[in-house]
């Protein structure tokens, strides 16, 4: 599913982020990706929906290697993963129904169809009576719920998320994680990068661990390992 | 694209012109303000250039004949002149055409002449290009039985350089004018674009190609060069219309005449159209390039 290849990230400023990271993770697989601040969690994230590049090596997302897509492909690689964000990066001029439907907008999905897909997912996370109103009257949890669905919207293998409780009291955060899993039970992938110590400890998962651009962890139902 | 992404696009469009209110105005400011400056602007050109045509196009040589040439040499002359490189037309006028003319504009006094009449039969000479009126006298001087080849050497030298020194300013002026409009255009729409910058960034995110998040920016720059060229049109229709009512009476009868109302307008105003709208567009894209790259 998701294979990165001796893959050193350095950037401009002499930065390490990745240090030989070689990983493998299979479809279905729930992955959590911890360590501290700066570690290059963020980096492993991005590189996997290329908003980051690789200095060397290769990474392959269902067998295809991104590493050299060309900018112009970079739209279709992301169609086929959904990214989940710590601040949601929902449009606050568009309502919850046309944040959802733009995904599908964007890939000219006919418009019944749209419709059909987009009560789905709301109804999926549970939030169908909001679909009027716009993402500014909704709580952090409504609108990291609404990005969740819009993540999902077109069925992609794997949804990445970076830390996306991070904005979230801890009530709100188990709700999340309930959908997370009920997402990957229906057999999507999640790469999910965490701060979040109790969770990685209760819902356990594969973790990997990364300090200063190593990976120092790779356990499969692994503890979250840090003072939080 | 299929057909219903482009109604969206188009619909976006417009979403956005009507949200970014101010910035809308601005530019559009922007742009009626240059266009109307380089409507007026063309509008005197184009009329300059006219005039200039006009008179460049009535210059014209005297080709003066020795007296003794006979009627043979005088037709083999005339095709030897109309054989040359960049000659229009030659016509030819006997002496006592040109007395029975000066009768006609001195009066009477004139036909003392008659009897002894001291002017030369001659050619007038018309060169394609006026600029090749003095190599054309040249080689004209040199043939047998020519007296004199006269068109006012001095004075036309001196209005062609005029003339081509009016039209290069005038012409830098329309580009200057064009560029510093699209710098504003340009300006203005980008920071309606730094707003968007997130919106942007997310649709990009979200899987969306360049061109889908380019099209509405410049649907969005051709409306904004379309409104902004309605006042331009309407003041320089106006305005030439009334500068033609007033100049055409004026200049009845003298060989320099103001472009006709009618097809100049029309070709105006589409000129002032075009450039709204290629402003516009290049306005758009120019800004949001810089954005795309996510």
């Amino acid at each position: 599913m998701i294979q990165m290849k001796e893959v050193y990230k350095r950037y401009p400023n002499g930065i390490m982020a990745a240090n030989n990271f070689d990983i493998h993770i299979k479809p279905g697989e729930f992955v959590y990706v911890v360590g501290p601040s700066g570690a290059g969690k963020s980096t492993f994230i991005k590189m996997m929906y290329r908003e980051e590049k690789p200095t060397k090596g290769n990474i392959l997302i269902n067998g295809v290697d991104i590493t050299n897509l060309k900018a112009s492909r970079v739209p279709y690689l992301r169609r086929n993963i959904g990214v989940v964000f710590q601040d949601f990066k929902l449009l606050s001029r568009l309502t919850v129904y046309e944040n959802i439907a733009f995904a599908l907008e964007v890939i000219e999905e006919h418009p019944k169809s749209i419709k059909k897909r987009v009560m789905e997912v709301l109804d999926l996370v549970g939030l169908k009576h909001k679909a009027r109103m716009m993402p500014d009257e909704l709580s952090g949890g409504e609108q990291q719920r609404i990005s969740i669905a819009r993540s999902i919207v077109n069925t992609p293998k794997v949804v990445i998320a970076d830390e996306p409780t991070g904005n979230l009291d801890p009530e709100t955060s188990w709700e999340i994680m309930n959908l997370f899993e009920e997402i990957n039970t229906r057999g999507t992938t999640i790469v999910m990068a965490t701060h979040n110590r109790e969770i990685v400890n209760t819902i356990r998962h594969r973790v990997i661990a990364i300090e200063n651009g190593l990976i120092v962890r790779d356990e499969a139902r692994g503890e979250y390992g840090y003072e939080s | 694209m299929k057909a219903r992404t482009w109604s969206r696009h188009i619909r976006e469009s417009f979403k956005s012109l009507a949200r970014n209110g101010w910035m809308t105005f601005a530019s559009v400011s922007a742009v009626t303000v240059t266009l109307l400056l380089v409507g007026v602007f063309t509008a005197l050109m184009l009329n300059m250039n006219k005039a200039a045509t006009d008179i460049e196009n009535d210059v014209e040589m005297n080709v003066y004949i020795e007296l003794e040439a006979t009627n043979e040499e005088i037709a083999s002359l005339e095709q030897q002149i109309n054989e040359l490189s960049g000659v229009e037309s030659v016509s030819y006028s006997t002496k006592e055409e040109e007395l029975s003319g000066l009768i006609d504009d001195f009066g009477d006094e004139m036909s003392l002449f008659e009897q002894n009449n001291p002017l030369r039969n001659k050619f007038v000479v018309q060169a394609v290009d006026p600029r090749q009126t003095e190599r054309i006298a040249t080689q004209i001087d040199s043939f047998d039985y020519i007296y004199a080849v006269e068109y006012g050497e001095d004075k036309i030298e001196q209005l062609f350089s005029v003339l081509e020194i009016s039209r290069n300013v005038g012409a830098v002026l329309i580009f200057g004018l064009l560029f510093t409009a699209m710098f504003l255009i340009s300006n203005t729409i980008k920071i309606t674009i730094v707003a968007r910058r997130r919106e942007i960034e997310i649709m990009k995110l979200v899987g969306a190609s360049n061109w889908f998040v380019r099209i509405p920016f410049i649907f969005e720059g051709i409306w904004l060069g379309i409104i902004g060229s309605i006042i331009p049109i309407t003041l320089v229709s106006i305005l030439y219309y009334n500068v033609y009512e007033f100049m055409s009476p004026r200049l009845e009868g003298s060989f320099i005449q103001i472009l006709e109302f009618s097809p100049f307008i029309y070709q105006i105003n589409a000129l002032i159209l075009l450039m709204g709208v290629v402003i516009g567009v290049w306005g758009s894209f120019m800004s949001v390039r810089k954005f795309l790259r996510v």
